[in-house]
């Protein structure tokens, strides 16, 4: 008997989760949804301007735009790429920490901190529109 | 770590550059002055940007630009007549960086004149600066050449009165090349005034230099490689035979003729810029002259800045870029074309790799 009731609930329990599914099926999604997920990438890609103006970045004041107004000169569509100076084919957040390290005389950011997202996430942004170019130098 | 050995390997290259540039030839071309004796050159610094950090500590690398650019000028053979400084010596125009830029340009060994960049102006609106290095604008004479310094950087009253709640914050609206909330550069209509009674007692085959910070042509509005009043001073320019604009701002190598006036830009002591047509969002507005700069290698901190020997022996700029990491560039006006141009690279089939920037 317990047993039958446990069956029961189970079933109860997976239909519900098919109607909850209904709502939200993976390939579906409306207008709204596209507008409200454009707004998170914008909300990363403001804080990405914000970190790349800051003078708080680094130790010495300097900061990442003084170099690269509105990111130019940074070629985010080549990236990976062989880095001449390096000698090996880096991702662009292995030059972001360069500058970060050197110009402005910080620390490097880990590939999955939220700065380095947004930061790289601001200058694909800066960037849009200009065809993919890999290993370009 | 690599900083050390970078600073130690750029200070052992710097003194190699200082031996080779104490024997820096002076080109001498062509002389159109009836007496050879009145011939002469000068040097151009400019774009310093010497940051403050806290107490004594000033941002290394900008400094070691400046140091080194006094350093080499004081070295040239023929000595220049004297030395122009092009703006922005301060980045956020405090009295801290205006004295530590003035004390480095007090190591000078020849007389020096100051332009006023935005980086000097907008905290105290040019007050301090001027307790060190004098008037905003100023005309002169010197062997002939008619020079006159004008404040281009000057902006909308609303703007620099009305927009912000405190001198910082205006300053450094100002300071930010790409930031919307700036301003365009403008030389306004009294100093417009200025200019054209300063003009009137020159006669027109005078050969006249102007030196402003901005470029008084319009190439990029959203970083202000623009000037606002641009045609209403080349229309007082205009009427001379020969007349030449030197300008700072932009960081790199940039040279035009529009009518008869030819336009040169220098380098920063600091950092270089890209040109405006590097930003996706922005439309191209180079002047098709120009002959772009190598692209920058940021490995080598001092690449793509250095400073100018500007020789006017034909009574039009000759000017030489003297470039810590790169070929030195000389960009001369030919009397054939009627337009300044490039002594090795202006033919398109000369041009090189590095000077293609995207």
């Amino acid at each position: 008997m317990l047993k039958k009731i446990a069956g029961a609930v189970v079933v109860v329990t997976a239909l519900a989760g098919i109607a909850v599914g209904l709502s939200s099926r993976a390939d579906e999604f409306t207008a709204e949804d596209l507008k409200r997920w454009e707004g998170e990438y914008m909300s990363v890609v403001k804080i990405g301007r914000e970190l790349w103006t800051s003078p708080t970045l680094g130790t010495n004041g300097v900061a990442c735009a003084q170099c690269h107004p509105n990111g130019a000169n940074t070629h985010p569509e080549t990236y990976p790429k062989f880095q001449q100076q390096l000698g090996r084919v880096i991702a662009l957040r292995e030059m972001i920490n360069w500058c970060l390290q050197n110009p402005l005389e910080g620390k490097p950011l880990e590939a999955g901190d939220a700065r380095m997202v947004a930061i790289e996430a601001y200058l694909a942004y800066e960037r849009r529109g200009v065809p993919m170019a890999p290993g370009k130098h | 770590m690599c900083l050390f050995h970078r600073s130690r390997r750029e200070f052992l290259k710097g003194a190699g550059a200082l031996a080779a540039v104490s024997t820096l030839p002076v080109s001498m071309v062509e002389l159109v002055f009836a007496d050879p004796g009145q011939n002469f050159t000068f040097a151009y610094i400019s774009d310093s940007h010497i940051q403050h950090i806290a107490g004594k500590n000033f941002v290394r690398n900008w400094d070691r630009g400046l140091i080194r650019a006094v350093a080499e000028t004081n070295l040239l053979n023929p000595k220049p007549d004297f030395v122009v400084f092009g703006g922005d010596l301060a980045q956020l125009g405090t009295k801290e960086e205006l004295d530590h830029g003035a004390e480095m340009l007090a190591r000078l060994a020849r007389p020096y004149r100051c332009v006023m960049g935005e980086h000097d102006y907008y905290l105290d609106l040019g007050e301090y600066w001027s307790e060190l290095f004098g008037p905003h604008h100023y005309s002169w004479d010197h062997k002939g050449v008619h020079f006159v310094t004008l404040n281009s950087i000057l902006t909308y009253d609303d703007w620099t009165h009305k927009r912000w709640p405190t001198a910082q914050q205006r300053m450094l609206e100002m300071a930010g090349l790409d930031n919307p909330n700036g301003s365009p550069f403008m030389i306004g209509d009294a100093q417009r005034a200025w200019l054209r009674k300063d003009l009137e007692a020159v006669s027109k085959n005078t050969p006249v230099v102007v030196f402003s910070h901005s470029p008084i042509q319009k190439i990029y509005k959203g970083w202000n490689f623009w000037t606002e009043d641009a045609e209403e001073v080349q229309a007082l320019l205009k009427p001379f035979d020969s007349v030449t604009v030197v300008y700072g701002h932009v960081h790199q190598i940039q040279y035009n003729q529009i009518d008869r006036i030819s336009f040169h830009a220098v380098m920063a002591t600091a950092w270089p810029w890209p040109y405006p047509e590097t930003y996706a969002q922005a439309k191209p507005h180079m002047p098709k002259l120009t002959v772009p700069m190598n692209r920058a290698d940021p490995f080598f901190e001092r690449d793509a800045t250095g400073w100018q020997l500007i020789d006017l022996d034909t009574g039009r700029v000759a000017m030489s870029y003297n470039l810590y990491n790169n070929t030195n560039r000389k960009v001369a006006y030919n009397r054939e074309t009627g337009r300044p141009e490039d002594a090795a690279y202006q033919s398109p089939d000369k041009r090189i790799p590095p000077q293609s920037h995207y």
